[in-house]
């Protein structure tokens, strides 16, 4: 019977809804777009996991193990060398291959291999190559286009990836750059990384704040167009229905607009996905087919947002009374009350606690104790903000007349603004919170790396073997370089290199002419044909005993993992004595120095080359033309651009993650607010006539409708400001890290906010002078 | 025909169309200072496109409109906007009081658009809503009063900024006798005691009979009944 | 209501039998109260004798009633001054007013005009009365309320008339 009846007045709330006329569909339409756009969001981060795992194994599966044990020449074997290079601040992956037989493993995506001088490139790249913006890329990469990488051999629809068909790579192999491989992918199946408990701690917070603000948001969706569906009630009352059955029609009307909503949000979700395949966001791109939800968690998705919608409505239409004569909020509610609001909060913080201080090293978190409080404490800034809107918005004086239309509208109605900017507020929090969280973790995931930037910005490592001058002169007339210093270098040791090296004494030689010299060593004077040996350096030891006039030395000739010839070098008599000083790399090690002249040849064919670049910033694309100046020299040598630090990548990725959402959070958010407010402005279209009538200026109102806005977002970002501060603080005393605030990203996520605020006022702009034109005061 | 000397403001030949639906079609008229003059004809004649445009409101299509000597039509819309805060008060049947502001606050909001502050606006208003008998409501929200009160109050921000040019717009709609009869009564009594002329849009006789004289709109044409007999 | 004026207008369309006026005014405005046949014939010879209408001619038979009258131009001068003056604001005068609507009608004059210069006249008492109500006692006020009123409804009965002139325009021309 009850649920009989349940039916029945959910049926006919619906029927109401798609019947409601030309204004019963606008609302239901807003109603399912902004369900609709939650759906959406929800749905891909169902997806999430998916599209993230099938990148993983895509990237495992086209792995080139270049690190694994010799192998002889084989009908089965492919000699492949990484060559990857970053074009403008991408990355693009190059490999050379080189196929030793007829049946060479193939990589992924490919059907051959291209001949030496061609290469098959992704689609992406293809499309940067033929663009003019490619015009400095195309320089460096000689090759002919002959085809285009697959699906399966890429991992984002954006990658720039080629394999270009090289000749007689097997003399580079080396062990890391090059190798000669029977297959693709990992060798032996990875033990799944030991996941650090603070990056699920973080990885969890990030999907809780992320969905909080889509749940709060679909909660505003579905109370769209109140105050019409109020009088379409309050006459149901009149014809005889009894206020339960209202409650539940109007929860039926709830229930149509997020049904509608599923649909949008799955076409939504759908085009999303098409659009996914074309963009790239912060370096990160999928292919469509990866963003395939996970059915149970979509299941849940079908199932809870159309339930939300009857219980939030129910819910809403708590406090307000549905007489036949119209719809009474209990007339002044009463005042909102602080000590339950604040239990949320304090909840969150007593969940937490028993958790501070146990950092890394102790083990997990336990999940639902993190999830339950920090759930707490965003809930708590949707409980507390309805409670301080009222009473900062009581407490405010007067001002201009927009000042005063504001603020005395937000008097009447502060619940209502406090439901906008709810969602606001909490994505700020959490965000503010995972920031500081970031920032705190930061040093420990980042690595200083030493490289002093003021002396060189970019490091060419040459292929062994390759004469250094010529290479140093190209680089130096290379456009934008101001300076490249040349250092090839090898290593020594006292017994030779194919015995057993535990025992072994060893020290380096750095070649190079006297001004490149002086970068790693103050020499008292230099000719070429010195020889030095440079002391007061990291193992100065080991190079003490080395250095003796007449001494037989061993050089390191062994290419990786492949025996070398025996090279020795026999310490002369004229050595000189310098001291060592740290290099433009950042490490001061002793070692013998040695000037071109006083090379062997033999000695000269296994140094490796480095070059220490230092541009002119000012030239723009100066690190493309060193990259292009790299290519010709070696397409094996390898330039990079220096930075004081590197960030561990996993954490970058996080971090990613967190600005993606919060950027797709903040958007939604946004839409929600401007459609609450373009309704509200419609609902007053008469009175912003008459306004107009006696003579209001139209700034007047724009301002008043800004302030409207603004006032709210201005607390909700106050409060989430203090949340977020002692969120953020709790998680870093959970990790055990010290506690400092990131203000710079304080400000950017406020300044986001404000700009929400900004984008609302002036997208409701047109619409406000659409209705401020006369016609509204036409009543005929 | 040229506007009747002495008139404050005139309209000639007034054309107005919202897209197929013509509003107007060849309208005249003109009011003097301190008169009370009542535009009457059937829903839909035309009659409040005629006051929006004599207000200044929306623009007509073609035709001249006169105030004091300077022709509305070739005015932008700020200056427009200037005009109706300085020089016109508004009095509508409905929506017209902003429901979050009191009643005071409602008067005193057209000084507040002429620049005026807070305090001296409110009292300035406070001393008309005694004139109109309603300063006992300077508290209350425009929900909280009645229809009489509220139109009494809107009355008196019509008049607060002592126009010259007070357009009502069905004034007494919303109202029963008694109290349409008292809202007239004060509105005409104020505006003739500043001199300021009333443009009275009305479908009601006996709203009508507090006018000086009456133009009658049909069709969106105007007919004079004084100049007729 | 002036039966002279009505039987000059329905004169104006063409020259009837005196027997033919009687029936018309009869079926138009009659209603319940049909003219007498010496009423006609008296009227007409006052109009006769104004040099309002001429004897068109006379049937064969004799007698006054085979008599033809026309209508003269000093006849329609005098239906076109009638129409255009406003009746006096009295209570229960449709049926003058209603005469002078249909009249119109059927001698293809502006009936909306006479509607409006009635409602100008109408106006001018409420407006007489309406001020003597403003500075008068409550007694007077109530005198003048019931005046206002029942003139208030003429003119309600004006705007309804008003609004209903193209189809009256057709049920008059059948």
């Amino acid at each position: 019977m009850k649920v009989r009846q349940w039916s029945r007045d959910l049926g006919l709330g619906m029927r109401f809804a798609w019947s409601g006329g030309r204004e019963g569909w606008v609302r239901m339409l807003l109603t399912a777009v902004g369900v609709g756009l939650g759906v959406a969001l929800l749905l891909l981060t169902t997806a999430l996991p998916n599209a993230l795992s099938v990148r993983h194994q895509r990237d495992e599966a086209r792995l080139d193990y270049t690190y694994g044990p010799s192998r002889p020449k084989a009908a089965n074997t492919l000699v492949i060398s990484d060559v990857n290079t970053s074009y403008r601040g991408k990355d693009v992956r190059g490999r050379l291959v080189e196929p030793e037989g007829p049946r060479a493993p193939m990589a992924p995506g490919l059907d051959r291999y291209p001949a030496p001088g061609d290469m098959v490139v992704s689609p992406a790249l293809k499309e940067l190559l033929d663009s003019a913006d490619g015009r400095l890329l195309r320089e460096r990469l000689p090759y002919r286009v002959v085809g285009t990488i697959g699906e399966e051999g890429l991992i984002g629809s954006r990658e720039l990836a080629y394999y270009a068909g090289a000749k007689d790579l097997a003399p580079r192999i080396n062990g890391w750059q090059t190798a000669r491989i029977a297959e693709f992918g990992r060798p032996q199946p990875a033990q799944s990384d030991t996941a650090d408990p603070v990056l699920i701690l973080l990885v969890l917070i990030v999907f809780v704040v992320l969905l909080m603000p889509v749940a709060v948001f679909i909660a505003a969706a579905v109370r769209f167009g109140g105050e019409r569906r109020d009088r379409r009630l309050a006459a149901l009352r009149l014809v005889g229905s009894d206020s339960r059955m209202t409650r539940r029609i109007a929860a039926g009307e709830a229930f149509a607009g997020s049904l509608l909503g599923l649909a949008f949000g799955t076409v939504f979700f759908l085009i999303g996905r098409q659009v996914a395949g074309s963009v790239e966001i912060l370096g990160i791109s999928v292919f469509p087919s990866y963003l395939d939800p996970t059915p149970a968690l979509a299941a849940l998705v079908a199932v809870a947002v159309p339930a939300a919608a009857v219980l939030v409505t129910l819910f809403a239409l708590r406090g307000v009374v549905i007489e036949p004569l119209g719809v009474v909020r209990t007339a002044r509610p009463a005042r909102r009350r602080l000590w339950w609001r604040l239990l949320l909060p304090l909840g969150g913080l007593a969940l937490l606690s028993p958790m501070l201080g146990q950092g890394r090293s102790n083990g997990s978190f336990n999940e639902y104790l993190v999830i339950g409080g920090v759930l707490l404490l965003l809930v708590g800034v949707t409980a507390l903000l309805p409670w301080a809107v009222e009473a900062a918005v009581a407490r405010l004086g007067a001002g201009s007349v927009s000042w005063q239309l504001a603020i005395r509208r937000l008097q009447l109605s502060s619940g209502s603004a406090a439901r906008m900017v709810n969602g606001i507020a909490v994505a700020v929090a959490g965000a503010i919170a995972l920031q500081m969280v970031f920032a705190g973790v930061e040093s420990d995931y980042t690595k200083a790396t030493g490289d002093d930037v003021t002396r060189a910005q970019m490091q060419v490592q040459l292929p062994r073997g390759l004469a250094l001058r010529p290479a140093a002169e190209k680089f130096a007339e290379t456009e934008g370089v101001r300076k490249a210093v040349a250092l090839g270098s090898a290593s020594l040791g006292d017994r030779s290199w194919k015995e057993d090296q535990s025992t072994s004494v060893t020290t380096s030689v750095t070649v190079g002419d006297c001004a490149s010299l002086r970068e790693v060593a103050r020499l008292a004077s230099c000719r070429d044909g010195d020889v030095f040996v440079a002391r007061g350096g990291d193992f100065d030891q080991d190079a003490a005993k080395l250095a003796e006039p007449g001494r037989t030395l061993y050089l390191d000739a062994t290419y990786g993992v492949d025996q070398g010839p025996e090279i020795t070098w026999t310490v002369p008599k004229g050595l000189q004595r310098a001291r060592a000083i740290t290099s433009p790399n950042g490490s001061r090690t002793s070692g013998f120095l040695m000037t071109p002249s006083a090379v062997p040849p033999e000695v000269a064919k296994v140094l490796s080359g480095t070059v220490f670049v230092s541009v002119r910033d000012s030239v723009p694309d100066v690190h493309e033309y060193v990259r292009n100046t790299t290519a010709k020299v070696s397409p094996l040598a390898d330039a990079q651009v220096w930075s004081a630090t590197e960030s561990s990548k996993k954490f970058t990725s996080i971090r990613t993650g967190l600005f993606v959402g919060a950027v797709c959070v903040l958007a939604l958010i946004g839409a929600s607010l401007l459609v609450s407010q373009l309704e509200q402005l419609r609902e007053r279209r008469k009175l912003l006539s008459s306004l107009v009538a006696f003579g209001t200026r139209r700034r007047t109102l724009g301002l008043s409708v800004l302030w409207q806005t603004a006032v709210p977002i201005a607390l909700g970002l106050l409060l989430a400001l203090a949340v977020g501060l002692t969120l953020g603080a709790v998680l870093l005393k959970m990790t055990a890290t010290a506690v400092s605030v990131d203000w710079a990203s304080v400000l950017a996520l406020t300044g986001a906010g404000a700009a929400v605020v900004v984008a609302v006022t002036l997208l409701s702009l047109p619409p406000l002078a659409r209705l401020m034109r006369a016609d509204g005061l036409r009543t005929e | 025909m040229t506007a009747p000397p002495g008139s404050l403001l005139a309209a000639e030949n007034l054309h107005k169309s919202y897209g197929p639906t013509v509003a107007l079609d060849g309208a005249e008229f003109s009011i003097h200072p301190g008169e009370v003059v009542a535009v009457m004809g059937p829903s839909g004649s035309g009659k409040s496109t005629l006051l929006h445009c004599l207000a200044g409101i929306v623009p007509p299509d073609s035709g001249s409109i006169t105030y004091a000597g300077r022709e509305l039509a070739g005015m932008s819309d700020a200056e427009r906007s200037a005009l109706r805060r300085s020089e016109f008060g508004f009095v509508f049947q409905f929506g017209q009081l902003v429901p979050e502001l009191t009643c005071v606050e409602n008067v005193a909001l057209p000084l507040r658009l002429n620049g005026r502050p807070r305090k001296q606006a409110e009292r300035a208003a406070l001393t008309w809503m005694e004139r109109l008998e309603v300063d006992d409501l300077k508290d209350k929200r425009p929900g909280e009063v009645s229809g009489g009160q509220g139109q009494r109050v809107a009355v008196a921000r019509a008049l607060v900024t002592g126009p010259r040019v007070v357009f009502a717009d069905e004034p007494t709609g919303a109202l029963d006798s008694l109290n349409g009869e008292r809202v007239m009564e004060l509105l005409t009594d104020a505006a003739r005691s500043t001199n300021a002329a009333v443009v009275l849009v009305t479908h009601e006789a006996r709203v009508a009979a507090y006018s000086d004289r009456e133009i009658v709109v049909r069709d969106g044409r105007s007919r004079d009944m004084e100049r007729a007999i | 209501m002036s039966i002279g004026h009505t039987l000059l207008g329905l004169l104006e369309s063409g020259p009837r039998h005196g027997y033919d006026l009687k029936r018309a005014f009869d079926e138009k405005f009659g209603h319940d109260r049909p003219l007498h046949y010496g009423q006609v014939y008296s009227t007409m010879s006052r109009l006769l004798k104004h040099g309002l209408v001429e004897v068109d001619g006379i049937e064969a038979g004799g007698g006054p009633e085979r008599k033809r009258y026309a209508i003269t131009d000093a006849g329609i001068t005098d239906v076109e001054r009638w129409l255009a003056t406003p009746e006096k604001p009295e209570e229960y005068l449709q049926s003058t007013l209603y005469t002078k609507v249909v009249l119109a009608l059927l001698t293809h004059r502006d009936a909306a005009d006479i509607l409006d210069v009635q409602r100008a006249e109408h106006l001018r008492s409420m407006r007489i009365l309406t001020d003597r109500k403003r500075k008068g006692d409550l007694a007077d006020q109530l005198i003048c309320d019931h005046a206002l009123f029942h003139l208030e409804a003429d003119l309600r009965w004006l705007e309804l008339t008003a609004a209903r002139l193209d189809k009256l325009r057709e049920a008059v021309a059948r």
